[in-house]
């Protein structure tokens, strides 16, 4: 088994060595490849990588969380993935997975800290509470905001899984009570990637780690730190009842006709058109599904507060300042109303404060017209 | 009784008409399809989606619509520096001490409705009133709020320049949710917008009787003779024309 010897191993050795053959690995290569976005030309690119670079290793932080991001990975559908490059080789820490539990595990983790510090990457999953001196979540006796900024200290760069630790998620939703807060809020001194989704696809998940085994550096980001491969586009751009969407067949309610045509949930809430993930190529359970297939809405669970965003099932978006679930077309309406009936009310209002100018103005003209000379 | 002598004054050139429609035109298609696009109409038929592509044409008319709006716009900013002293930028801001006092007369009078104790002829503005101006002032930016949030929706479904320069505008939001909305409620301050711009047209054609609606179709508006300074002396014999000048 991998073992951390004097030397260390370069992750296609150590793929070999857990009883992988070579065809196992071109097949895992070539795979992972597709997914991350290359080219086939670069196929070669990462299969060397992955022969000649040593194992990077990773910290697995949880702090607020559910835990749905490390199943959402190790449910990903090739078995070298998870078993491989995270659970036997990789990830030296990470609460749920290893074998190792109490002082043990914190050793392990404070040696790999040692050893590799400026090399390893961090991986976090959840948010952190920055109330009540971060005592709303206690790892060990310390703090989850001690925790991180002493994991994030030596980190080559940090990688933030899942709606949680990218944007604060059910527990950052109004009114915040333990002041959760995301990872980029916190730590501003280190490259960071947000993987948002509750939870992310397990295939973005791998494709994000291979990418930085296999280029050295971060894949691409936008401006919210997401990688561009996997978040450029919206859930709606690549979905497969588009077609229904721009002919205008939607469904009004999840039990009508329509909904069992398989049109479009544009109405009953989708918020595909408004969210950035890959559900609709990669899908998920290997591929099986994802929610619009099944015949749910988005809920858009990768996007900012997205807990705050209103109903599930709504099209609009409520503005809830205004009242609980008050659309902005039902403010809209009635300011609209408000504004006809002041418009009303001085347009009577005119017509008697200036009746002695009104007055005079049209006996003239009704002079003028008298004396008309035609 | 004498009613008074009025002269007639060019004050909106042809390109603030042009503009001006173009821009009601805009404003209304972009808040009909707009409407459309928020809260589709049902449509229950037994189609396939391949026999139509209706509301993809919605989408398209809002988006192209969107284009002339924004260069409709750009063209009235040019214009607000070479047009005349009614289409200049200057206009629009009340913070000179003339304007200023013109804004309290006009809320005064036109808006609270009290009679004036003493007629002052200055106080009637030709062009826009303060008010009016500064009104336009606020529908500018919301006609920007449009634009950033618009764009920055529209962005990632173009590969043009120009609809990519807006695309951090979600991400500095905080994503399409918070963008979508507030392009939606300021849709709505247009619409109340313009209920009070066409109420106050007719608010003013109706007291006063210059002009004021025709004025944004032919671009004269009537003027009080003693406003108008006389030219000294005609030394030349006006040319021969069929057409009398009047």
């Amino acid at each position: 088994m991998a073992t951390r010897k004097e030397g260390r191993e370069t992750y296609y050795e150590s793929i070999i060595k857990q009883g992988y053959s070579r065809r196992d690995f071109m097949k895992f290569a070539t795979y992972i490849a597709a997914y991350m976005g290359v080219e086939t030309s670069m196929i070669g690119q990462v299969v060397n990588s992955l022969e000649t670079t040593y194992r990077v290793p990773v910290i697995w932080e949880h702090f607020q969380e559910c835990t749905c991001c490390s199943e959402s990975f190790i449910r990903s559908d090739h078995p070298i993935v998870s078993d491989i490059i995270l659970n036997k080789i990789s990830l030296d820490y990470t609460l749920t997975l290893m074998a190792a539990s109490g002082h043990q595990a914190e050793k392990a983790k404070h040696d790999t800290m040692e050893k590799y510090k400026g090399e390893y990457i961090l991986c976090v999953e959840g948010s952190v509470p920055m109330g009540a001196d971060g005592n709303y979540c206690c790892i060990a006796g310390r703090s989850a905001k001690d925790i991180l900024l002493e994991a994030a200290e030596g980190a080559k760069a940090i990688i933030a899984w899942g709606s949680c630790a990218s944007n604060g998620c059910v527990q950052a939703a109004y009114p915040n009570p333990t002041d959760a807060t995301p990872i980029h809020k916190i730590i501003k001194n280190k490259p960071i990637i947000r993987v948002p989704g509750c939870p992310p696809i397990g295939e973005v998940m791998a494709g994000i780690i291979v990418h930085m085994v296999t280029f050295g550096r971060l894949p691409e980001l936008d401006q919210m730190g997401r990688p561009k491969a996997f978040y450029a586009k919206r859930v709606h751009d690549s979905c497969y009842r588009r077609p229904y969407y721009d002919a205008g067949l939607f469904a009004e309610s999840f039990d009508d006709e329509n909904a069992k045509k398989g049109y479009c949930l544009y109405k009953v809430g989708c918020r595909g058109p408004m969210t950035y993930n890959s559900c609709g190529t990669i899908r998920w359970n290997n591929g099986v599904s994802f929610p619009i297939q099944s015949g749910h809405g988005c809920i858009g669970c990768s996007e900012d507060d997205f807990w705050d965003n209103g109903p599930f099932y709504e099209r609009l978006t409520g503005l809830d300042r205004f009242g609980i679930e008050s659309s902005a077309d039902q403010i809209g309406k009635v300011a609209a109303g408000v504004v006809a009936g002041g418009i009303a009310a001085h347009a009577i209002a005119v017509n008697i404060s200036k009746r002695k100018e009104l007055r005079t103005r049209t006996r003239g003209g009704r002079e003028n017209e008298q004396n008309l000379d035609l | 009784m004498r009613t008074k002598d009025f002269k007639r004054v060019y004050v909106w050139e042809l390109p603030v008409r042009i503009f001006h429609w173009v821009n009601v035109m805009c404003i209304v298609v972009l808040g009909a399809t707009g409407f459309m696009i928020a809260d589709p109409p049902p449509i229950m038929s037994a189609a396939e989606a391949s026999e139509s592509f209706w509301f993809g044409t919605i989408r398209a008319i809002h988006f192209g619509t969107a284009y002339i709006f924004f260069f409709n716009m750009l063209m009235r900013i040019y214009w607000s520096f070479v047009g005349n002293r009614f289409a200049s930028w200057k206009q629009f801001l009340p913070f000179t001490k003339k304007a200023w006092h013109n804004f309290i007369h006009v809320v005064k009078i036109d808006v609270l409705l009290q009679n004036e104790k003493k007629f002052d002829l200055t106080n009637i503005s030709v062009g826009h009133n303060s008010v009016a101006a500064f009104s336009y002032l606020v529908l500018f930016f919301l006609a920007l709020i449009q634009v950033f949030t618009g764009f920055g929706l529209y962005a990632d479904n173009s590969g043009w320049w120009l609809p990519k320069l807006f695309a951090w505008v979600p991400d500095f939001l905080g994503g399409d949710f918070i963008t979508r909305t507030i392009h939606h409620v300021t849709t709505w301050l247009f619409i109340l917008f313009t209920l009070v711009h066409v109420y106050l047209v007719f608010y003013h054609d109706w007291l006063e009787g210059r002009g004021e609606v025709s004025s944004m179709f032919g671009g004269y508006k009537f003027v009080r003779d003693e406003r108008v300074k006389e030219k000294v002396e005609q030394t030349q014999p006006e040319e021969e024309s069929t057409i009398e000048q009047c």
